[in-house]
């Protein structure tokens, strides 16, 4: 066969491949763009719900999955970063590290039911933080932490080593090339993992069903003690609880839409940071 | 007596082995690196000169499962001792790489850079050292009007010499240069030989390079390496002229291999 053939067949195949990619991606946005959007206002984003969930807005819901998330990542960044700058710059490697990695691995694959469990047993009795925000979020950050700790990971074994030994050889620091050279140059990787991290913690149930979510509130949550709604239960709920089913329905796929809407264009953001930040390593 | 001995010797490798991992990539080097001269290592690729110039600053350090035998001293210590700074070490021996690599900062963050982990904050002492570095350098002419541009925008000579003047910037006692005019044009080459001999009256200099001639330019000494052994080492007009070693000989006249 012509190797330009071959070449014209293996692009078609890439070509399709991104194409079904592209529309299961498009399916999903329309479906719930055509279904959610009918119920969508600006009192169904400010408002609180009304009438034993048949009415009213969700706005609890969205400050509640705002502050999990936003809580998730302010307990998992730091301690992502930490551990993955001392497994790449600090420790040797060796057979405590290779352990290190291997459990973080096994972690990133415990169903996130289990991290719910976990989060009851430990935060919510154990602590006694109770059903509330800093339990949804420390459970909520210990399910993204093995997610930040790898994208951090591979974003600071990128850094080439060069850059590292020209830090050295002008009488640096360890930390002062971390700091300063390792780090700024590993972040649009870091940011990355942390978008992933925000996507993965606003989406999830399982977590926050125990530790967290309820299915109503009296107006927003007041302290981090405090439990709070969240979009993914909120979904959950209106599709398996209550009295209504049709109102319900098109409630939860308003719900969807928001949740789809917040967590794109936080991807968004995140990506524009990236693409500024790379730029300007560039001097763009 | 011969007169090198009663020069001044700043460095001094002494019985040094060098392992990474199983492969032996330097075999009992003895060497004098003497004060306020250039001395030049020359050799086929791959027969240590990197290794051995990286020892000096204790880069290698950084590769995982290396090992070294034998000693290095500088001013008479010894600078793989425990109680040794490395830091201060590499701040005391200036390195530029083989390739360029620098910082994916601005031009003047990259020459700035040095003095800062070093403690300096003066703005002015820092502007000032900025620019007679790249000037120094022979860089400064191109860049005078893009400070802040970012120094991954420069061609792969230009980095080169910007390298340069971020070692110059923190006032190292010894610079090592490994292949510095690798990537540069006849000009800046000449240039950076012109920069290296000035250097000499304040500097000790170890440089690396394929080019003959420009060991027979720069250099004072000239030591021949092959296959991980020092095989000469001497004066550079004696070892181009009159080669005590057959390898060398060879060598320096193209005829290897
Ligand atoms: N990081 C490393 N790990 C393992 N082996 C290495 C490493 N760096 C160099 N070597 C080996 O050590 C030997 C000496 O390498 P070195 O880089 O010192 O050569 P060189 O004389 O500088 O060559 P060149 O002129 O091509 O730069 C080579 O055989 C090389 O393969
Ligand atoms: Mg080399």
């Amino acid at each position: 066969m012509n190797k330009k053939i071959v070449q014209g067949l293996g692009f078609a195949v890439l070509y399709l491949c991104l194409a079904a990619t592209l529309f299961f991606l498009g399916t999903i946005i329309y479906f719930i763009l055509v279904k959610g959007i009918k119920i969508i206002n600006w009192g169904f984003l400010t408002e609180v719900p009304r009438r034993a969930m048949t009415e009213g807005g969700i706005a609890p819901a969205i400050i509640g999955t705002f502050y999990l998330t936003l809580g998730s990542i302010i307990f998992s960044l730091p301690l992502g970063l930490a551990c993955a700058i001392y497994l790449c710059e600090y420790s040797p490697t060796g057979y405590i590290v290779n352990i290190i990695r291997l459990s973080i691995n096994n972690l990133a694959g415990v169903p996130s039911v289990v991290f719910g469990l976990f989060g009851l047993a430990v935060f919510v009795k154990y602590f006694g933080f109770g059903v509330s925000i800093l339990s949804g979020s420390l459970t909520l950050g210990i399910l993204i932490l093995p997610g930040i700790i790898s994208a951090a990971n591979e974003a600071l074994l990128a850094v080439p080593q060069s850059l590292r030994e020209a830090s050295f050889a002008l009488g640096a620091t360890r930390w002062q090339t971390i700091k300063k050279v390792v780090l700024p140059s590993a972040m649009s990787g870091i940011l990355t993992g942390v978008i992933l991290g925000i996507g993965r913690a606003a989406g999830e149930t399982a977590p926050i069903l125990f530790t967290a979510a309820t299915f109503y509130t009296r107006g927003f949550p007041k302290s981090p003690m405090s439990e709070v709604m969240a979009l993914p239960y909120h979904i959950y709920a209106l599709m398996t609880e209550g009295t209504h089913p049709d109102k319900q329905t098109a409630i939860a796929y308003g719900c969807s839409l928001i949740l789809l809407l917040l967590v794109l264009s936080v991807s968004g953001l995140a990506i524009y940071l990236r693409q500024k930040q790379r730029g300007h390593a560039y001097g763009h | 007596m011969d007169t090198d001995t009663i020069k001044i010797v700043r460095m001094l490798a002494e019985n040094v082995d060098f392992f990474y991992g199983s492969t032996h990539a330097l075999k009992n080097i003895n060497l004098n690196i003497f004060k306020n001269k250039v001395t030049a290592i020359i050799g086929p690729s791959g027969c240590g000169k990197s290794t051995f110039i990286r020892l000096l600053n204790r880069m290698n350090d950084l590769i995982p499962r290396s090992r070294l035998a034998g000693n290095i001293m500088l001013d008479g210590e010894n600078i793989n001792e425990p109680n040794t700074d490395v830091v201060d070490i590499r701040r005391r021996v200036g390195m530029v790489f083989q390739k360029p690599n620098p910082f994916p900062k601005s031009i003047f963050q990259n020459v700035s850079y040095g003095m800062e982990v070093n403690g300096i904050r003066d703005k002015n002492v820092i502007t000032e050292k900025v620019i007679e570095s790249l000037k120094k350098a022979a860089l400064w002419n191109e860049v005078m009007n893009r400070l802040d541009e970012s120094a991954l925008c420069l061609s792969g000579g230009q980095q080169q010499r910007l390298c340069i003047a971020r070692c110059l910037a923190v006032e190292p006692e010894v610079l090592l240069f490994d292949e510095p005019c690798a990537s540069l044009d006849p000009v800046s080459t000449k240039k950076i030989e012109e920069l290296i001999l000035g250097l000499k009256k304040e500097y000790t200099i170890v440089i690396v390079t394929h080019n003959m001639q420009q060991a027979g330019r720069v250099s004072d000494y000239t030591a021949f390496m092959y296959l991980g052994e020092l095989i000469e080492f001497g004066h550079t007009e004696k070892l181009f002229t009159v080669p005590k070693d057959k390898r060398t000989e060879d060598y320096i006249t193209g005829k290897f291999g």
